[in-house]
């Protein structure tokens, strides 16, 4: 069914939104990559199972009650640690960790007996929330962008118009030119979102003012961060949002085509944006003609094939054209000449996100978030060592301790808080000193870190700083694509120095030579990827300097995690010479006599283990 | 050896996509889709039905990650070595894995073209870390010990090809 005018598509808003309405009890099940690997589509059918059979079987009170469930599949609610997750309406009851054994009695409890089911609700410290918004986890955050995220049905553009979708649109098209869009982005210092910080309006703007036969939008979801995914979250969760944002682009800068560039390890994304795109041109919002209008612009999507350094903007174009994904050195930028040589907008999957709510709201409503040159919310994706892992959106501005120990409810196992890595490998590590810091844009550059896309990965006391940092480093020297002498052989040499560091190889100078390199490679690098290859090693040197010493010097890891420092010692008191442990071992480096204390031979161990294994009265130990 | 089926195959879809030379990354995810890996008579086929040189068919082929140029196993092991999995200890799963298919760095593949294994960055299942995914399935949580179960499944051939 097209639409053919924006008055229609008010009267197909308030149309859906009653029948929306008219739902009362609903079974949310989440469809999210997490929960889905937890089991939630075994689960979606177990509901989908019972619901059928008590429609059947005939009891009359029950069937009475369980007739108007409706069950529904949603995006990721963001606490996905607790997954499985399934909601309840009436209630905004939240389950988690939910098992397909527990279908049944979540019908029969909650909606047969109108009580929540209590051993499956959220609960710390033997505090139990029934409902979804009362858990800390969503007090602390300020969800916009993922308002709907976790509450719609992704699959379904019916409940995304329902819930105001596409009227930011229909807004544009009726009331504002070209121009009063760019402005109103502007103005509301929407920054971009992928990592660089730039404002979106001003590249709109740009791209409005340049005369071409043909401009695009690129939308980056080539989210190659390792520990990040609220993007894929956004795509998988609420795709539409990400179609308005990009449709209004194309109306503000007058372009014609747009692509979403989407990583191959986001298959579920791809299914449901290809999803939205097949529905957005069934209701005439994509194609030509946009709602009756002279807006005609279409969406294609481009399926990423295992390239870090495609998420940097002239890598990514270059791959879209059909190229090997390499940066180019630009003479003009991609405002003037991008995709094809045409003026490009190239925005990441939150920044189109975000745009509706501000043509909505209006800029002056969107700039009383956040902080004054970080205007809005962020969402972060934290994960580690943390015990809510999950996507967060909170307000710019919002410190480290807020949503690590606040949101996301501290540190595991209760051990202490070490340090987090923030932006992933382009990112660098922030300690205890920065926990009461404002985190925008600007204070993170200041401390040699940067938001990036929001990645954030927290690492506890037993996190070895420098194995963390040879593993970025080995990420960037792999992802690394060799067009620029600096990044392919600054990267190797550096991750090269990291290997000797955790090997216990390494001497001084090699950290005086890791230092160095580490600059030049961030001087002379051609593109994002070389210029930020060096952050984690330098950022972790500034914080973490002991425990690089540590393992140059003392040859120790007291972390325990570098395999080749460890150092496996009998203890005297308790050895009682069985032999057992000389016996198996592979290397022969056990030395003593059969009810003698034995000894290890250091330079003869290989560090496998065995013996502490083998050892009945727990006289071998690793230090 | 290229053989009819392989042109019917090649030519179908190239056609999907309009024998369009910028559509080429993803005329190869398509082959790699059908064989689970780019034969060499395929490339070359497709660079004289498109005219493009096989010199950047296989710049392009061995750029990305995505693209294999040696035959994959049946069912794809792949762990995830993102941050969050690398901080929850993924290393050690790969090396169990390793052991116990008698595979390392550089032999990816049985001998029997059975299992392939793989260490990937990031699914972005970070929240359920560590986690490993078997042809598309992600396993949360996993251990080396629940992962070794899991190859043995695949092995008495219990985990069926399509899920």
């Amino acid at each position: 069914m097209k639409i053919t005018n924006t008055q229609e598509l008010y009267n197909n808003h308030n149309l859906f939104k009653e029948t929306k309405e008219k739902e009362t009890k609903k079974i949310i099940v989440c469809a999210g990559t997490g929960c889905v690997a937890g089991g939630a589509l075994d689960i979606y059918d177990e509901f989908e199972r019972l619901l059928g059979e008590k429609n059947l079987d005939g009891k009359v009170d029950l069937v009475k009650e369980v007739e108007d469930i409706s069950l529904k599949k949603s995006g990721c609610p963001g606490l996905c640690e607790a997954g499985p997750l399934v909601r309840i309406e009436p209630g905004d009851i939240l389950y988690t960790m939910v098992k397909v054994e527990d279908c049944k009695d979540i019908i029969d409890e909650t909606f047969g007996h109108d009580k929540p089911l209590e051993r499956l609700l959220f609960n710390v410290d033997g505090e139990v929330y029934v409902s979804k918004h009362s858990i800390p986890f969503y007090i602390n955050q300020s969800r916009i962008v993922l308002e709907d995220c976790g509450e719609i049905d992704p699959e379904s553009i019916e409940e995304y118009i329902a819930n105001g979708g596409y009227l930011a649109l229909a807004r544009v098209l009726d009331k504002m030119s070209p121009k009063d869009v760019c402005n109103e982005i502007v103005e509301s210092k929407l920054r971009g979102r992928g990592g660089g910080g730039f404002s979106a309006g001003t590249k709109w703007s740009q791209v409005l003012s340049y005369e071409s036969d043909m401009k695009y939008i690129i939308c980056n979801g080539d989210e190659g961060d390792p520990g990040a995914f609220m993007d894929m979250c956004i795509m998988e969760g609420i795709p539409h949002s990400i179609l308005e944002g990009m449709i209004i682009a194309a109306y503000a800068t007058k372009a014609k085509e747009g692509y979403i560039y989407v990583r191959a390890e986001y298959p579920l994304a791809v299914k449901r944006l290809t999803k939205a795109i097949q529905q957005a041109r069934q209701y005439g919002l994509l194609g030509k003609n946009i709602l009756g209008t002279d807006l005609s612009f279409d969406i294609h999507i481009n399926q990423g094939a295992g390239a870090f350094v495609c998420g940097e903007g002239s890598a990514l174009i270059a791959s879209i054209e059909g190229e090997r994904g390499m940066p180019r050195v630009k003479a003009k930028r991609t405002v003037e000449e991008g995709l094809w040589k045409k003026p490009t907008v190239l925005n990441n999957v939150e920044t189109f996100a975000n745009v509706r709510y501000i043509i909505m709201n209006g800029a002056e409503w969107y700039r009383s978030h956040g902080t004054e040159n970080s205007p809005g919310t962020k969402a972060f994706s934290v994960t580690g060592n943390v015990n809510n892992t999950g996507v967060v959106e909170v307000p710019m501005g919002t410190t480290l301790r807020e949503m690590i120990f606040d949101t996301c409810g501290g540190i595991m196992d209760g051990k202490n808080f070490k340090a987090v890595q923030i932006g992933g490998p382009s990112g660098g590590c922030l300690t205890e000193e920065h926990l009461d810091m404002p985190l925008d844009f600007d204070s993170l550059t200041e401390v040699g870190a940067m938001i990036g896309s929001g990645g954030m990965v927290v690492m506890d006391q037993d996190t070895c700083i420098v194995e963390v940092a040879r593993f970025f480093m080995n990420f960037t020297q792999n992802e690394s694509c060799g067009k620029c002498v600096p990044c392919r052989e600054g990267t190797k040499r550096m991750l090269e120095i990291m290997e000797k560091i955790v090997a216990g190889k390494a001497n001084m100078r090699d950290l005086d030579l890791l230092e160095e390199l580490a600059y030049t490679v961030t001087e002379t690098s051609l593109c994002g990827l070389g210029k930020t290859a060096a952050n984690p090693v330098l950022s972790t040197m500034k914080y973490f300097k002991n425990e690089y010493i540590e393992h140059i010097v003392d040859k120790k890891c007291h972390s325990k995690v570098c395999e080749a420092l460890k150092t496996i010692i009998i203890i005297p008191e308790l050895c009682k010479g069985c032999s057992k442990c000389a016996r198996i071992c592979p290397a022969d480096a056990i030395l003593g006599k059969v009810r003698e204390t034995y000894t290890i031979d250091q330079d003869k161990c290989i560090k496998c283990g065995a013996c502490i294994e083998s050892c009945a009265f727990h006289a071998i130990e690793e230090v | 050896m290229l053989t009819s089926e392989m042109i019917e195959t090649v030519d179908t879809i190239i056609n999907e996509h309009d024998n369009n030379q910028s559509s080429i990354i993803s005329i190869l995810q398509g082959i790699q889709r059908e064989y689970r890996y780019l034969p060499e008579e395929a490339l070359n086929y497709v660079s004289d039905r498109m005219d493009i040189s096989s010199s950047k068919i296989y710049g392009i082929a061995t750029f990305y990650e995505n693209f294999s140029l040696e035959p994959k196993g049946k069912h794809i092991i792949k762990i995830c070595d993102g941050t969050a999995c690398h901080i929850r200890k993924s290393q050690p799963i790969l090396d169990a894995l390793r052991k116990e298919l008698s595979l390392s760095e550089d032999r990816i593949t049985t001998d029997d073209l059975l299992i392939t294994v793989e260490m990937v960055s990031c699914l972005g299942a970070c929240s359920l870390a560590p986690v490993v995914n078997v042809d598309g399935v992600v396993y949360a949580k996993m251990t080396p010990s629940k992962t070794q179960a899991l190859v043995r499944k695949i092995k008495e051939g219990q985990l069926s090809e399509d899920n």
